[in-house]
């Protein structure tokens, strides 16, 4: 019955495959399909991807650089972005409109006596503040609001795509046609709008709260982000939900009797992550330039607090001799915008080539 | 089809008036009537003038008014001037819309231009430059751009006049707001063309012998073109957007620099009426977009 390979002898008539023609595999020829490279996840596949890609590493070594100087630099320089310059607890007027690296008569003389004065990197400004310190906090702010804004945008759009998109039926369509609303409102023209209507609004009464540092018009852009800047998150949310859920294994997950809520959580939100975050990447520069645009308008934060907008907008009077407070917030807005719109593509093209138009 | 342009009309009208309400009721919530702020009047002058504007009134009411005399041409009067908003919009729009088109015009043609040698020159020299310059303009914002020009060529190299009612140059305005949009069309266009250029059909007319600028001309460039159409719905809410800080930086007298005026000054109706006029050039300029788009490309109305 069986032939010296305890292989099954073949029936004459039988139509099965003769196993006695085949050879068993030598030793050589097994190694030949081990998996030699080690198992890789998702994430680390990517992230290879994402080191190969130079433009991509050069903004995160220039993001990391500009948070480190944003996060060192006021604890180095003595200022603060809304102090007059004084020496010796008198208030220097002769300090207006320095260049950079110069020192004011006042400090002079002191350093004459042997005084220790700190140089002011960017000169000062108009109203003898230290310029450097104002645009470290300038850049505070900018990116203050980048990431607020897409943490809003991101919360929003996320728990709206999701309902939506994993309820379907009568209930998407509604809340489809109100996004589609909403994402046929000029936007920058409503924000400009609020941002007039609630600044006014929001004025007196938060007088005297936690808010009436941040100031009105801040907390208004803030607002606004949160009513109209979610709408494109949450159809992206949506149209990868639709995709994954008419998969097996949330079919599977259901059939067991998983709750919708738990679901959502730990079968599809995993699944849609890299697009999540990718589109994360680029709605931080897009809420930058609103914001600088906004402050640009005067509509943003509110003095003596600086951002980058407002710093290249009050620079603008003085063009003619002092160009160079123009040229340092413009550019910092210039490599921070750059700098995440190269890592956002980086991330899409390391992450999800597919989404590469 | 029909059936589509007719839904999109509808989405269209409601827009505008979900916008007119949020402009009217926004603009009615700011604590203080528009007759607070001047010199001490006597109740019964406010009160006359409050009956002479409707103010007296329920606010819906207030907004039926408006709505109506809106219908029939009328935006009212502005508060701080005076003067009859739309007069002042249609003058003001003229220069606006002057200085927008040749933007959107000088963007297409050179977005286009530079889109396709990227593409056909693709990793050598010319792309790479192109890319990089591309790159460089879509992170600088307007008025950074605006005021750099404004500094390089008016002050410091004295080529260009600055804006005055004398000379109307309209040379460094048109750049400041054309560039970014150019960046954007000519990566648009960079794409569409490699998908293009790598269809069967254009395999087929370089094998058959057609002359290279006729494949590109037109087997090539009419069907990349499709979805650079797209992008002029986006394109003009971002001159318009970026024209309100243009034209102040260059001190321009256009509908934009009005508009940022009556931000400041906070004249209320000012505010009210050209953002209404705004959106609604925005929402008509998407609509026609749209529709242009599936008129243009076949393949949509067949699904």
């Amino acid at each position: 019955m069986f032939n010296e390979n305890r292989i099954l002898k073949k029936n004459i008539l039988s139509a099965q495959v003769d196993l006695s023609k085949f050879d068993f595999a030598t030793e050589e020829e097994k190694r030949q399909q081990d998996v030699m490279s080690e198992s890789t996840t998702f994430f680390r596949d990517g992230m290879r991807r994402l080191r190969k890609n130079p433009l991509a590493m050069g903004s995160i070594v220039v993001f990391i650089i500009l948070v480190s100087v944003i996060f060192i630099a006021p604890m180095v320089v003595p200022y603060r972005y809304s102090e007059i310059i004084s020496v010796e607890g008198v208030r220097d007027k002769s300090a207006k409109n320095l260049r950079p690296f110069e020192y004011s008569k006042m400090e002079k003389k002191y350093m004459e006596k042997g005084g220790k004065v700190f140089p002011h990197i960017f000169g000062t400004d108009e109203m003898s503040r230290d310029y450097f310190i104002r645009v470290v906090y300038g850049t505070r702010v900018s990116l203050g609001v980048g990431s607020f804004a897409s943490i809003i945008v991101l919360i929003i759009g996320l728990i709206y795509g999701s309902v939506s998109g994993y309820a379907g039926g009568k209930t998407d369509l509604i809340m489809m046609r109100v996004v589609d609303i909403i994402y046929s409102l000029p936007d920058l023209l409503m924000i400009i709008l609020l941002s007039v209507i609630l600044g006014d609004v929001l004025g007196d009464k938060i007088q005297g709260s936690i808010f009436s540092k941040l100031g009105a018009n801040m907390l208004s852009l803030f607002i606004v982000f949160g009513l109209l800047y979610w709408v494109s998150m949450a159809r992206l949310v949506r149209g990868q939900i639709l995709s994954i859920k008419s998969n097996d294994y949330v079919l599977a997950s259901k059939a067991i009797g998983t709750p919708a809520r738990k679901i959502i959580r730990i079968h599809i939100l995993p699944n849609c992550l890299s697009v999540i975050i990718i589109s994360i990447a680029l709605q931080f520069p897009s809420a930058i330039f609103t914001e600088s645009y906004l402050s640009f308008l005067g509509l943003g934060v509110q003095a003596p607090m600086p951002s980058l907008g407002s710093l290249a907008n009050a620079a603008r009077s003085g063009l003619a001799s002092y160009p160079y407070k123009l040229f340092f917030p413009a550019v910092t807005i210039v490599l921070i915008v750059l700098a995440f719109n190269l890592l956002g593509d980086g991330l899409r093209d390391a992450f999800d080539p597919k989404l590469k138009k | 089809m029909n059936n589509y342009v007719i839904k999109r009309i509808g989405l269209a009208i409601l827009t505008i008036v979900i916008i007119s309400i949020i402009t009217f009721f926004g603009m009615n919530a700011i604590p203080g009537g528009p007759f607070d702020s001047e010199k001490a009047t006597s109740p019964e002058v406010k009160a006359t003038l409050e009956k002479r504007y409707n103010l007296d009134k329920p606010i819906v009411q207030q907004y039926g008014i408006y709505m109506k005399n809106l219908l029939h041409g009328d935006w009212g009067v502005s508060v701080k001037t005076g003067r009859d908003i739309w007069d002042t919009m249609s003058k003001s729009f003229m220069i606006s819309a002057k200085l927008g088109g040749i933007a959107i015009i000088i963007s297409f043609i050179l977005g286009i231009i530079l889109g396709c040698l990227s593409a056909l020159t693709r990793n050598k020299l010319p792309d790479r430059l192109i890319v990089f310059f591309t790159t460089l303009m879509t992170a600088m914002p307007s008025f950074v751009l605006a005021t750099l020009l404004l500094y390089l060529f008016c002050i410091q190299l004295g080529w260009v006049a600055v804006w005055s009612a004398k000379s109307h140059s309209y040379i460094l305005p048109v750049i400041s707001l054309a560039l970014y949009p150019m960046a954007y069309i000519t990566r648009l266009t960079k794409t569409s063309m490699l998908d293009v250029l790598g269809q069967d059909y254009v395999r087929t007319a370089k094998a058959k012998g057609v002359a290279q600028w006729k494949v590109i001309y037109k087997h090539t460039l009419r069907n990349a073109l499709i979805p650079v159409i797209t992008y002029l719905g986006t394109q003009i809410a971002y001159i318009i957007t970026g024209s309100l800080v243009v034209e102040n930086i260059f001190t321009i007298g256009g509908l934009g620099q009005k508009f940022v005026n009556s931000i400041t000054n906070r004249d209320y109706t000012m505010i009210m009426g050209t953002t209404l006029f705004l959106a609604i050039i925005l929402v008509i300029a998407n609509l026609i977009t749209d529709i242009a788009y599936k008129i243009v490309d076949a393949r949509i109305t067949l699904e």
